[in-house]
Parts: structure tokens; sequence; C-alpha cells
């Protein structure tokens, strides 16, 4: 198992320094005739959607046409979102005006997946609108090695979160959810999941053939049942991931955060009950795993964690006879 | 054929809204540009974002010298003439300052985006705006980032490119994001000033009329305010920051006045910075406490007539574009550029607020007639026609 993700991590993680040759990329692409399409989806962005959309626009469709297309999916704004990204030129949409027939749901994976429908690229590129220090980096390190490597189908974003270390050693960790609850389910029933540093990051780019084939819950559960989903049908080889440095965005409540939580949970649930695990569970594993990084160097750290259990103190002999108790026996 | 100046006045509209097409790749710069924190003396990075964007664009001669000034030559047609288009990189905002930019449909916000974030992407943007219009000139262009320009910087970078530039300049344009209409094309005469009490160790503080550092500079400060200036040619003296002591009760030890004098009239700075070394080495005299004087930067005023052939293109073109010419002297790159005979001028580019706070603003809009006024110029002195007779 180790090796297999320590492998994995050599040859699947990448560093978006790596890809700096915007150009190469652009040729690369056209080579193999690829159309690529960018989605941001948005729900009262408007402080930050201008400037994604002129980055965007400028660095990777003018100076390099890297994106063919790309649109605002919106779901139902209330502030000047989608005013502001047609001012910079954008395609704007209401989900609920995609594929009407099938009705509108409200929620962030909506948005993602009727993308699948209005966008025509082979390949889609997912950012958030929610990101300060918004670069070209954020679609040319997730797109790259989809473009450079027809095996990848599915390519997430991490990042380093800044946090003191005064060594060269540094933990990479994911977000507040991801190491509470993401990391120590995938340990126990998906452990070469693990691997992924952080699965719920709102950046990923995806093969047009992966995405029509998937569903797609509308909430929190998204980035999981993707991951879940792909990793069933395509294995972890499918799988890539990109150090995109920092992601400047604005932070959850630990409130909000329970909330995404019990939305993951479910998912994660329904994914075992459709995978017929509930009643034949595996054996429980009591390794867990985290990273750390020195450099762009990941390796996997592994703490073994055995959850012992005592008896109850009435079945040692010794206690009953100190205390002089017998054991009742339930009927 | 050579454009007659009333040819390039009448392209001046028609360059305005053909330049909305580069809005995103402009305001992109302006906005990547902006994110990355220079302040004086930390320009590294910026320089490097900045000759990277010359090598994509093909340019010639790029290099970053000792100063660490970024340059890269856009070459003419017949290359007999040299036009330096300069912006400086350095920012007052240190280093921990959010530099993140916000952009709305008509505004961007952050830290220096106006100064100088938007006059940086105009000089990388130039060579795709020339090629878009369909301009080329028969001069070189030299694009330069000058470096060290604020406060102690004291026009560091600038002041090195001069020294040690080998081409001939026919003329320079200094370009600043804010405020459109700008029209400098003198050199203020201007002195930055410290002076420094200190209190020696053996000083008696229990003696009659004995008092701390602040007290003294007090009485420096007070001595200077009675200097008598004259209103015309303006004069000014700003006493910009003091610090001195450490509590309400302690004796202050030491105490420190940062001041600047700026004046328009020739002469009045040497004469000025005569008089406040004479009211130090008294007070110092009188007080027993050490008093130092040191000029942190000096320049001297000068520059080119109202009717200067540069001066009066460029009030012409801002007549072209509606915009009502502000005329005030420079104390940045535009006074080394003059001190040195370079007919220069220096020029804003769009509307702004709230500049060197963390809200400074820029409005979109007017960038383009900024853009447009900057290209007329560059075709004027091209042309010869801002030559003097």
């Amino acid at each position: 198992m180790s090796s297999k993700i320590d492998k994995w991590l050599e040859t699947n993680t990448f560093h978006h320094g790596e890809f700096w040759d915007i150009l190469k990329l652009v040729e690369e692409k056209e080579k193999k005739g690829l159309k690529i399409s960018l989605c941001i989806p948005t729900l009262n962005e408007e402080k930050t959607i201008g400037k994604e959309i002129v980055i965007f626009k400028s660095e990777l469709m003018e100076r390099y046409p890297l994106i063919d297309e790309f649109a605002v999916i919106d779901s139902g704004s209330e502030d000047k979102t989608l005013q502001v990204a047609a001012s910079f030129g954008a395609d704007t949409y209401l989900a609920a005006d995609i594929l009407p027939e099938v009705g509108d749901k409200r929620g962030k994976g909506e948005n993602l997946w009727k993308a699948i429908y209005q966008l025509k690229g082979d390949i889609i590129i997912y950012v958030d609108a929610d990101i300060k220090n918004i670069h070209p980096r954020f679609v040319t390190g997730i797109v790259a090695p989809l473009i450079n490597n027809d095996t990848i189908k599915y390519c997430k974003a991490f990042y380093d979160r800044p946090m003191a270390y005064s060594t060269g050693i540094r933990s990479s960790g994911g977000g507040r959810v991801t190491e509470i609850l993401i990391r120590p389910l995938f340990s126990l029933f998906f452990p070469e999941l693990t691997s992924l540093i952080q699965p719920l990051s709102g950046e990923f780019a995806v093969r047009r053939e992966v995405l029509e084939k998937i569903p797609f819950p509308i909430g929190y559960g998204v980035e999981t049942a993707h991951i879940l989903d792909v990793y069933r049908e395509w294995g972890l080889e499918a799988f890539a991931q990109c150090d995109l440095d920092q992601r400047i965005h604005r932070n959850q409540s630990t409130n909000a955060l329970g909330k995404m939580s019990f939305g993951i949970l479910q998912t994660f649930l329904n994914r075992l009950k459709s995978y017929g695990m509930v009643d034949k569970l595996p054996e429980m594993a009591t390794i867990y795993r985290q990273f750390q990084a020195e450099g762009n160097r990941y390796e996997q750290l592994t703490r073994e964690i055995v959850e012992y259990e005592r008896p109850p103190m009435i079945t040692i002999p010794a206690y009953r006879e100190k205390f002089g108790r017998s054991e009742t026996k339930k009927d | 054929m050579a454009m007659t100046f009333e040819s390039i006045l009448a392209s001046i509209h028609p360059n305005r809204e053909a330049l909305s097409s580069v809005r995103e790749l402009l305001l992109a710069n302006a906005m990547m540009i902006g994110e990355i924190p220079a302040p004086t003396g930390h320009e590294a990075e910026r320089i490097t974002f900045i000759t990277n964007r010359f090598t994509e664009d093909g340019l010639q001669n790029i290099s970053i010298d000792e100063a660490g000034n970024g340059m890269a030559i856009l070459p003419g047609k017949s290359p007999q003439k040299n036009i330096l288009v300069c912006a400086h990189v350095d920012t007052v905002f240190h280093q921990s300052v959010d530099h993140a930019m916000s952009v709305t449909g008509t505004t961007i916000m952050g830290p220096g985006i106006g100064d100088n974030s938007l006059g940086l992407a105009s000089l990388v943007t130039l060579p795709e705006i020339l090629k878009r219009l369909g301009i080329r000139f028969d001069s070189n262009i030299i694009l330069l980032g000058c470096t060290r320009s604020l406060g102690r910087g004291d026009l560091g970078g600038i002041r090195f490119f001069l020294d040690n530039n080998k081409l001939p300049l026919q003329a320079g344009i200094s370009v600043e994001g804010i405020q459109l209409g700008r029209l400098s094309y003198t050199g203020i005469g201007m002195l930055r000033g410290e002076i420094s009490v200190s209190m020696p160790s053996a000083y008696d503080w229990a003696r009659f009329g004995a008092s701390g550092s602040v007290a003294i500079l007090t009485k420096v400060i007070q001595r200077i305010m009675e200097i008598p200036i004259s209103s015309q040619p303006p004069t000014q003296i700003i006493f910009g920051s003091i610090n001195g002591g450490t509590s309400f009760g302690t004796r202050p030890t030491s105490a420190n006045l940062r001041f600047e004098i700026r004046s328009e009239k020739e002469g009045m700075i040497t004469e000025l910075k005569e008089r406040i070394i004479d009211i130090t080495e008294e007070t110092e005299n009188l007080s027993e406490a050490e008093i130092e004087f040191s000029v942190v930067a000096e320049r001297q005023t000068g520059g080119l007539g109202y009717g200067h052939p540069i001066v009066r293109s460029m009030r012409k073109i801002l007549e072209t574009l509606e915009v009502k010419p502000r005329v005030e002297p420079s104390v940045g790159e535009l006074s080394q550029l003059i001190e040195r005979g370079i007919p220069s001028i220096t020029l804003g580019l769009t509307r702004g607020e709230n500049k060197n706070e963390f809200n400074e603003s820029i409005d979109i809009r007017p960038i383009f007639g900024g853009l447009a006024q900057l290209i007329a110029l560059l075709q004027s002195i091209d042309g010869g026609l801002c030559d003097e007779q």
C-alpha cells in the first residue's frame, strides 16, 4: 500500500512551477487537438469575480490561447456578480436557464453539473470564485497534467497553507474538514485516497469522458463523491494533484464547517451503501495517513493508531474480590 | 511619411476607442504587478515580472542593471533617436501589507494601484498596444522600470541609469498612474532632512534650565518656523514626522524630526539649508545637547518653459481629450532628467483616489484616454514635432 502511494506521489503530484511555460502547454494542447473550457461557479462573488475574469482572459485566452471558452455559471446571486463578470466580457449563465427541462436545484454541484452541458471542451476546469490572490497558475497547474498525460483524468489542486515551521520540513495540511473528517474516513475505508492532499479543494480539471459518467451531489458532497466514484471506476492512476502554493480566501466559521461535514458524511455513507460496503466493512485499518512536505517533495506519514478496548471492570476477578461484587448476568 | 501634429491630434479619439481591446491585458498587468510587494529597495520581484513581460513581447536589450532597474528597447525603424519612457517601480507599502487588488466593473482598488502599478502596466503593455494600433516609431523606445525612487531611495534607480547610460536620449516621459491631466515639466527644488537631538550621557539634569531632547527639538522647530518665506514663487516646509521620548514622566534623551522643503524659487533650497544648519548649530551650543542635521535627499529647481514644444504639444493633446491640464512641478524621475538637460515631462493616465492609502483606487474608463495621450506624445516626439527650433 505505502509503496503504491509513494510511487503515485512521485509520479502524479506536481508543482505549478513545472508548468511555467504556457506556450509549451498551448502547443501540446493543439497537437492533441484538445478543447479546454473553464467554468467559474458563483454565488454572490462580486468582490473577487472581476479580477479572476480579467486575469484569466488576459493571460490564458489573449496572451496564450490555452482556454477556448469560459463561463460564469451562477446560482442566483443577489449582488453584482453577473454584472461585473459581463462587464469584462465573460459569458454568464444562470444555472436555472441551462437544461430547464430537468428543473433547478440550488447548490454549487448543480452549476458544475450543468457546465458539462453548456461548455464544449474535452477538458473542463473548475475554479472557485472566492480566490483573492488569483493567478494564471490556478488554471495552468491543474490542466497541465491532463494535457501532458493521457492516462490522467482528474487533477486536483492543493495548497500550501501558511504555517510557522522552523525547519525545512512542514506538515502539509488540508482544510479543517479534510483533516478532521475526510482523512480519517479515507484512512479507514479507502487508504489509497489519503494520498490526495486536499480532496475538497474547489479547483480541479476533469476530462469530459469522466464528467459525463458520474453523478453530482448538488451540495457539499460533490468533491467527495467525485473522488470516490472516479477512484472506483478508474483507480488511483486516473488522479493527479498539483501544488498551487498559497490560496487566500475567506475563512468559514466552525458552524458552517459543521454543516459542510454533515453533507459530506451523507454523501460518503450513501457511497458505502451503493458500493455494497455497509454490511461488508473491510478489515478495519489502523494506519492513519498524513503528509509532510520538504521543498516540493511530499511523503506520507503513517501512524498506527489502535483503539484497544478494556472490558468492564466488573469482569475482572481481582476487582470483584476486592470490592465483594459479583458479576450479574444479563437475562 | 511623417505625421503632422494635426493628424496626430485627429488620431487621439479613434485610438482611445480602439484601445479598449487591450483592457484585460492592461488591467491584468496592473493587478499582477500591484500584487507583488515592492517597498523601496525591495523591487527585485516586480522587476523580474516586468522583464519577463519584455521577453514575452520579443523586445531587445532586456536587462537588469546594477541598481536593479529593468529595461528593454522597442526598436525603431530608423533608430537615430532614443525616447525614454520610464515609471517608478517602488511603493510606500511594506511587504507585510495585504496587496490583494479587487476590481469592480468601473474601478480597481488596492495599495499602490495608481502609484504606480498602472504606470508600470502601461510600460509593459505598450509594445502590444502599438502592435494593435499598427504604430511603429522611427526612434527606439527605451522602456525603463526605475527602482529606489521614493523617500530615502532618492531616485537612486534613475540616477544610476542616467549616470551610466550610453544612448543619447532625445526626450523622456515619466508615466504615473494618476492623475490624468497631470503635466509636470519642471523639477521642484527639494530637500529631505532629518534633525536628531540626543542628550550626552554626562548631561546634568539637575542644573537650572535643564531640558530634555523633546523640548530642545521643539525650539529648533519653532526657530525654523520663524524663517520668513515669500509666497511667490511657492516655498513650503513640511514637518513630516516627529519621534522622541518613551513615557509621560521619563526625561527624553533623544528626539528626531523628519521634514521636507519644497521650493519653486531657484536657490531657495540652498538658502534654507544654510539657515537650518545655523539654527541647529546655535541651539546645540546653547543647550549642550548633541544635534545632528543630515540631508536625506536634495534636488534643485529647474525645468522647461511653458512654451517648450514638448509642453505645448502635451497641452494640445490634453485639450483634444477635453482634460484640463494640472500643472505641477515634480520631485520624481523628471527632476533627474531635467537636471541632465533632457527635455521631459511627467504625465498621468487616469483618475484615482486615496493615493498611498490602503484603499487607493483608479477609474478604469479614463485609462484609454490616458494611453491615447501617451501615444500621441510619443508620435509627436518621434516626428520631431517637439524639437526646439
